[in-house]
C-alpha cells in the first residue's frame, strides 16, 4: 500500500514517455490490494464463518464506464426489529489501493435493510458486501465489475 | 477550494409506521491523496471520513468512508417514521471540520 512510486508527472507527461521507455511499467507499479487482502480482511469480520450468500441483494453496474463513480445498493432480507436487525454492511473492493470502500453502522430505526452510495473502482475487480447481523452470523454477496476508465486518479 | 455544501432530501410529513426513503449527499472533492493536479502535484489525501443521521438525538445510522468512496459522497437508507420530529446530518473531514444539516418530519 505504501509503495505508491509512481513519479509525479502529469498524464500527458506519462504519455509521451510511452513510445520512449514504456511507462506501463511505472503504472503498474501502484500496488493494489488484490483478492488475498481482501479475503484477508473478510476473514477479519467475520472471524472465518462462512457467510450467508441468500440475503443480500446487490444492485452493481455489470460494466461502469467510469470508475470515478461506481453505483453500488445493496437490500438485505432482515426485519429490522430490535433483536434481529443488521449491525454493519462493510463494503471492500479487492482492486483498489486499499480494501475498505465503506463501512455502514445501522440500527433498528431504519425499519428496513438497504442503502445505496457510490464508489471509485481503479480497473474491472470483484465487489464484495459483507453484512453482520445482530445475531452474529454474517452475510456476504460478491460481483465483479468491469471498468472501462478506472477511476483512482493519477 | 471548492464550497462544501450538504444537501438532504427528507419528506416533510410522513404517516406513522411509514418507511421513508432519505437522501444525501455533500459536494466535496474526496481527494484520496494519490491523484496529481495539473502541474504533477500530489493532491494531499483530504475526505470525509465520517457521516451520521439521527432522529432526535438517537443515531439511526452512520458511515465510516474510504478514500475509495466517489467525490461528492452520496448516501440513501429507508427510515420508519414513528413521531414528528428533527433529522440531523453530520460529516466529518479530516481535518476535523463538521457539516451539519437539519430536517423536520411531521407525522399526521
Amino acid at each position: 500500500m505504501q509503495t505508491l512510486v509512481l513519479k509525479p508527472i502529469s498524464r500527458r507527461k506519462a504519455l509521451s514517455y510511452l513510445g520512449v521507455a514504456g511507462a506501463s511499467l511505472t503504472l503498474s507499479s501502484i500496488a493494489f490490494a488484490g483478492p488475498d487482502e481482501v479475503n484477508a480482511r473478510i476473514s477479519a469480520i467475520t472471524n472465518g464463518a462462512a457467510g450467508d450468500d441468500t440475503l443480500i441483494t446487490l444492485d452493481l453496474p455489470e460494466i461502469a464506464e467510469n470508475g470515478n463513480a461506481v453505483k453500488v445498493a445493496f437490500d438485505i432480507d432482515s426485519p429490522m426489529t430490535a433483536d434481529n436487525y443488521v449491525k454493519a454492511v462493510h463494503i471492500l473492493a479487492d482492486g483498489n489501493p486499499e480494501p475498505d470502500v465503506a463501512t455502514f453502522n445501522f440500527s433498528p430505526h431504519m425499519g428496513a435493510c438497504y442503502a445505496s452510495t457510490r464508489m471509485r473502482l481503479s480497473k474491472t475487480q470483484n465487489v464484495h458486501v459483507i453484512a453482520a447481523f445482530s445475531d452474529g452470523s454474517f452475510g456476504n454477496a460478491s460481483a465483479l465489475v468491469k471498468v472501462t476508465i478506472g477511476g483512482c486518479g493519477g | 477550494m471548492t464550497k462544501v455544501k450538504p444537501r438532504v432530501k427528507v419528506p416533510k410529513t410522513a404517516e406513522a409506521g411509514e418507511i421513508v426513503e432519505i437522501k444525501t449527499l455533500i459536494s466535496h472533492p474526496m481527494h484520496s491523496g494519490r491523484a496529481v493536479d495539473g502541474d504533477g502535484n500530489l493532491i494531499p489525501r483530504r475526505i470525509i471520513h465520517s457521516f451520521r443521521a439521527s432522529f432526535n438525538g438517537t443515531e439511526v445510522m452512520s458511515v465510516n468512508l474510504k478514500p475509495s468512496v466517489s467525490a461528492n459522497p452520496f448516501f440513501t437508507f429507508p427510515f420508519k417514521v414513528t413521531e414528528s420530529g428533527t433529522f440531523d446530518f453530520i460529516w466529518v473531514e479530516d481535518d476535523g471540520t463538521e457539516y451539519k444539516k437539519s430536517a423536520k418530519i411531521s407525522v399526521g
